[in-house]
């Protein structure tokens, strides 16, 4: 075994390591200080909550429900944020008419609105799905504005040589170039589409994964609790890397997925 | 000189406006012949580049005429497309899309004109075959050298056999072993594609070795100084450059060009 061998493959090891390190840690802490269940159980206790929790049918039911409406906000804020940002990206007056407005709703505490969608679209999925929806949004099309203008110089005027259209233009060279940066707004949206989701859950409704946690809570179920926030993050760590590794397959020419390669 | 190809009449082009006007180019007249190889030489700031741009109909001259053959390059504000279509150009830079393999790059200019796939694939390898890359095809451009890439960069501008070639420095960011070896390929492309060519450069053996005629340019303002035939027999290989005769064109050519910056 030589060193570079260690070197690309030793993560392996030292992560799940160090996972089980920081749950000692836990595990440790709560005896030594006799910390209340209620405040904190142990890792051991956590376990046993969750694997109560998953025989339980309905429990799968509230995570199907997160995951629908994180996915059905997710892929509204994609269509909606490419087709947005490519129009601001290749009309200027447009964006820069639309820019105070997008900026006014990029500071606005999003997360303030979900009353309103309640009020709206009622205690279902919906509502949910159009808070995941605008969380997601702005960095998908503020990404592909930013795709849309890093056209290289070269390659436009070379389109311009060849007499190629508006649209020509648009489909065989603004939108591939954009589609990494489009990738990188994907990557941070379908982080935003699960807390959107969540909050909105927390907050209206009697279902998902976000209504359990509160549930839990009222029931003073500290160990289940726990177990919930387990299985959001879990749920939130395969969507992410779900769509990170689509980079390999959509973009595989591109100098990012062959940095990951070697 | 054959029967001429390309006119230019009164050129003149200012950038900027007012007192901070600057005079690119002015009074150029120039006959290009049907199949003539000519090179437009001059020291950095002489307008070459800019000249190059305005029979490729990338710049629209501030004042005089450009004929193509027995039309017009502009009609009112916008190019007559049946000109462009004419009319391939090779930059400095190969210009090469990332997401593209090989193949598709040297075809992107016929699927911009809507012809099949199966029509494009073949054109592409005959193209390979004639540039010297065949078995890249289905490469990324990024595994190819910087030679390979500007081969497949002239492949792409031939691909609608056009019937002029628009050259600037196209080998200019190649090492110079490489680059004596690309002037060797691109008189034989030249010959066997019966195109007018057009090419920019700075290196006077560049121009002695390639050109038909060379047109010197003197800077500030930009304006034709001298032209100068080559009468050297073709094919010329590379021992060319030992002869008398060359030797002659480049001493006669570095003094005008001397005098020109003096």
């Amino acid at each position: 075994m030589n060193r570079k061998f260690l070197a690309r493959h030793a993560a392996w090891i030292t992560t799940p390591t160090l996972f089980v390190v920081l749950i000692l840690i836990w595990d440790a802490y709560v005896v030594r200080f006799q910390v209340s269940p209620l405040i904190l159980p142990r890792p051991g206790q956590v376990w046993t909550a969750l694997l109560i929790m998953l025989q339980d049918p309905r429990t799968l039911g509230h995570a199907w429900i997160t995951l629908y409406e994180t996915l059905a906000g997710f892929g509204i804020a994609v269509a909606v944020g490419i087709v947005l940002g490519a129009l601001l990206g290749k009309v200027a007056w447009l964006e820069r008419t639309l820019n105070p407005f997008i900026v006014a709703l990029q500071v606005m505490p999003k997360v303030a609105l979900v009353p309103l969608f309640i009020v709206w679209f009622g205690f279902g999925p919906t509502s949910k799905v159009v808070m995941a929806a605008v969380l997601a949004f702005f960095p998908i099309m503020t990404n592909t504005i930013l795709g849309i203008k890093s056209v290289e110089r070269g390659h436009r005027e070379l389109m311009v040589s060849l007499n190629a259209g508006t649209w020509q233009t648009l489909r065989e060279l603004e939108l591939p170039t954009a589609l990494p940066y489009v990738l990188s707004g994907a990557e941070i949206g379908i982080v935003l589409a699960v807390i959107g989701a969540i909050v909105g859950e927390y907050l209206g409704g009697s279902q998902g994964l976000g209504h359990m946690a509160v549930a839990t809570m009222n029931a003073f179920d500290v160990q289940s609790m726990f177990g919930v926030i387990g299985l959001l993050t879990l749920m939130g760590f395969l969507l992410y890397f779900a769509v990170a590794s689509l980079r390999k397959y959509i973009t595989p020419w591109h100098e990012s997925v062959q940095l990951t390669k070697t | 000189m054959t029967q001429t190809h390309i006119a230019l009449t009164g050129i003149e082009q200012k950038f900027g406006k007012g007192a901070n006007a600057v005079i690119a180019l002015t009074g150029v007249d120039l006959q290009v012949g049907h199949e003539e190889f000519l090179v437009l030489l001059g020291p950095s700031g002489c307008g070459k580049t800019t000249l190059l741009r305005i029979i490729a109909g990338l710049v629209r001259p501030t004042s005089g005429e450009v004929r193509i053959g027995d039309r017009d390059l502009w009609v009112g504000e916008a190019r007559d497309n049946a000109v462009v279509q004419e009319l391939g150009v090779v930059f400095q830079d190969a210009n090469l899309f990332p997401w593209l393999n090989v193949e598709d790059n040297i075809a992107l200019p016929l699927k911009l004109r809507g012809r099949s796939k199966v029509e494009r694939r073949e054109r592409a390898r005959e193209l390979c075959r004639l540039v010297g890359i065949d078995g890249f095809e289905k490469r990324w451009p990024r595994e190819l050298s910087g030679g390979m890439r500007q081969r497949a960069a002239i492949a792409r501008a031939l691909s609608y056999d056009p019937k002029i070639l628009l050259m600037d420095e196209p080998f200019g960011a190649l090492d110079a072993m490489t680059r004596d070896q690309m002037n060797l390929e691109l008189q034989r492309i030249w010959m066997a594609s019966g195109c007018t060519v057009v090419l920019v450069t700075h290196s006077i053996g560049e121009a002695a070795f390639l050109a038909d005629r060379v047109v010197l340019l003197s800077p500030r303002p930009g304006r034709i100084d001298h032209i100068l035939d080559i009468d050297l027999p073709r094919p010329r290989d590379l021992y060319v450059q030992t002869t008398p005769g060359f030797q002659d064109v480049v001493a006669q050519l570095r003094h005008r060009l001397d005098a020109a910056i003096a």
